[in-house]
């Protein structure tokens, strides 16, 4: 799957831009603030129809103007799609195929895959078990069709749940059998959920582990693990356990909404004792893995987005992480950066078809050979 | 007249200035058709269906099976049932679904007046007709096991695939559960 070509009219800082793309590696090249990141979050845009960063579509508009327009061109199955869409304030959101409206949205995701890199990536390691519970949710419900329903259904099943308990509380009394209704949901939704990201960690460590050895040359030994309370006992067991507990609290103390990814190094949180780029390594082979992931579910190379990578890891891994990412294993890049000529370097050495655009200020220019030839 | 429900100021002011426009006596006797329906209009004591009897029109009726009885989550569910002309058993309106998020619990439908038909002998089959949510699903699982120790028979009606749908077009969920709960093919060619 190819991006042939994107333009953007009133999309965040850009009045108008529009680019013809390598079908192999692309980098934008540009100080802060010129727009480098605004291109790929528009290239995610028409993968998911929504921002990675702000997901209030009327706020990606351009300041004092009334709509945005993206538009893409890409290859896929050997024939080319336009896709089109546009926000217009006070007005639904339109998204096209082919000049076709999509009925809706969720029909879209996941036909035009990507997968992103972003410094905001650093939650996974640093927050809550939420945002890991998400990453993976994310991931599978792209290969398993009734996982994500499930996943909402169980969802609403544990508020129902909590609010009753809450109630029994508050009104000092409590009712076996209303309780059970719901324990019945929970185990059952609950322990497909459970049974879904078991399978999803098992096939998903192989992966992840050779892509870390790649891009870290094997110099630190890490690892992923699957925390989860229904690992000793099934949900029902579980739930039956803590009754008492959860009558206390006022609300469900065990079940899949305490699961948790643990990241390892060397045995040890990587969140406590991993350094800046041990993390940064982490996280790059958790994406490229992820990458791996959709490829194999969706059957078609997405698009993958790196922005701001370089930060933090040293110039080997820099280095090994270009080879990779060219290898032609990763389709089409997109990869932003603030030095102008180190990724492109990299890149001609390792002789990929290369394009370099100089972001500046909402304007986007084709860096031309003439000035690549001057940089050897 | 805005406090109706679907109704907005615009279309309020419409019909407050119709009736305005209307004779006398014809706003008379709509106003009392008005008083009469908050004075007259009960709930069926056995079903609680809309009735001015203490009994339904259909509880009462000696031509239909009071021995089935339909479980329904409202009054609406019950006019689109008899609206199909395919039914011939008695109701029993829950007034709800369990949910506890809207503060609706078991006590506060009608669940007590279906165990004491079922209890008093009355009733030999209780078909489930509530909607296919989560909270409708969980209130059928709720009277399926207080119905468990008596001896009725508890069916559900069946869920799948919309007739007159082609099937490339039925949702995924739908479609997954048509398929799991699959029935003999001579069933499905069976009318009424």
């Amino acid at each position: 799957m190819i991006l042939q070509s994107l333009s953007l009219v009133n999309f965040r800082n850009y009045e108008e831009a529009s680019l013809e793309f390598s079908p192999e590696v692309n980098c934008l090249v540009g100080d802060n603030g010129a727009g480098k990141t605004t291109i790929l979050d528009a290239i995610y845009y028409l993968s998911f129809c929504k921002s990675y960063f702000n997901a209030i579509d009327s706020q990606n508009i351009r300041y004092d103007q009334g709509f945005f327009l993206i538009q893409g061109a890409i290859l896929k199955n050997e024939e080319t799609d336009k896709l089109h869409c546009g926000v217009k304030t006070g007005q639904k959101k339109q998204f096209r195929r082919n000049d076709k409206e999509y009925g809706r949205l969720a029909d879209h995701i996941g036909k035009y895959p990507s997968v992103i890199l972003t410094p905001n990536d650093i939650d996974l390691i640093k927050e809550g078990s939420e945002v890991r519970r998400k990453f993976m949710d994310g991931i599978i419900s792209q290969y398993n069709k009734p996982y994500l329903e499930k996943l909402m259904e169980y969802n609403r099943a544990l508020s129902q749940r909590n609010n009753l308990l809450r109630y029994f509380s508050e009104n000092r009394t409590f009712d076996e059998e209303s309780l059970e209704i719901w324990d019945e949901k929970l185990i059952e939704l609950g322990s497909f959920i459970y049974e879904a990201r078991k399978a999803f960690v098992e096939t998903f460590i192989p992966g992840f582990n050779g892509l870390h050895a790649e891009v870290a040359g094997g110099a630190e030994q890490v690892s992923l693990a699957y925390e989860t309370q229904l690992d000793t006992k099934g949900m029902a067991e579980l739930l039956k356990g803590a009754r008492t507990k959860d009558r206390q609290l006022r609300r469900t103390t065990c079940g899949v909404h305490k699961d948790d990814l643990n990241f390892l190094i060397s045995d040890h949180a990587i969140r406590r004792f991993g350094s800046q780029g041990q993390q940064k390594t982490y996280l790059i082979s958790l994406r490229l893995a992820q990458f791996e992931f959709v490829e194999k579910a969706t059957g078609v190379k997405p698009m993958l987005l790196l922005d701001d990578i370089f930060d933090k890891i040293d110039d080997k891994r820099v280095a090994a992480l270009m080879r990779l990412v060219s290898d032609h294993r990763f389709g089409q890049i997109f990869i932003t950066d603030t030095s102008g000529d180190r990724i492109p370097a990299l890149f001609r050495e390792i002789g990929a078809d290369l394009k370099v655009f100089n972001v500046e200020q909402g304007s986007v220019q084709l860096q031309e050979e003439v000035a690549d030839g001057q940089e050897k | 007249m805005a406090s109706l429900p679907g109704v907005g100021k615009k279309t309020a002011l419409r019909l407050v200035l119709h009736l305005l426009k209307r004779e006398e006596e014809e706003v008379d006797r709509f106003s009392r058709a008005f008083t009469k329906l908050k004075s007259e209009i009960k709930a069926c004591d056995t079903c609680h269906n809309l009735s001015d009897h203490p009994t339904c029109e259909i509880c009462s009726n000696p031509g239909r099976n009071q021995q089935t009885v339909c479980v329904v989550e409202g009054i609406r569910e019950l006019m689109a049932i008899e609206a199909t002309d395919q039914y011939r058993g008695s109701y029993h309106v829950l007034g709800g679904v369990i949910s506890p998020m809207d503060g609706v619990g078991p006590s506060d439908l009608t669940i007590e007046g279906l165990l004491d038909r079922v209890r008093k002998g009355e009733v030999n089959e209780v078909i489930f007709a509530m909607s296919t949510t989560m909270e409708g699903e969980t209130t059928a699982f709720y009277l399926y096991k207080k119905l468990a120790s008596f001896d009725v028979q508890v069916t559900a009606i069946a869920r799948g695939v919309a007739v007159g749908d082609e099937l490339q077009y039925a949702d995924e969920i739908t479609l997954a559960r048509s398929i799991q709960q699959r029935l003999p093919y001579e069933n499905t060619t069976k009318k009424g």
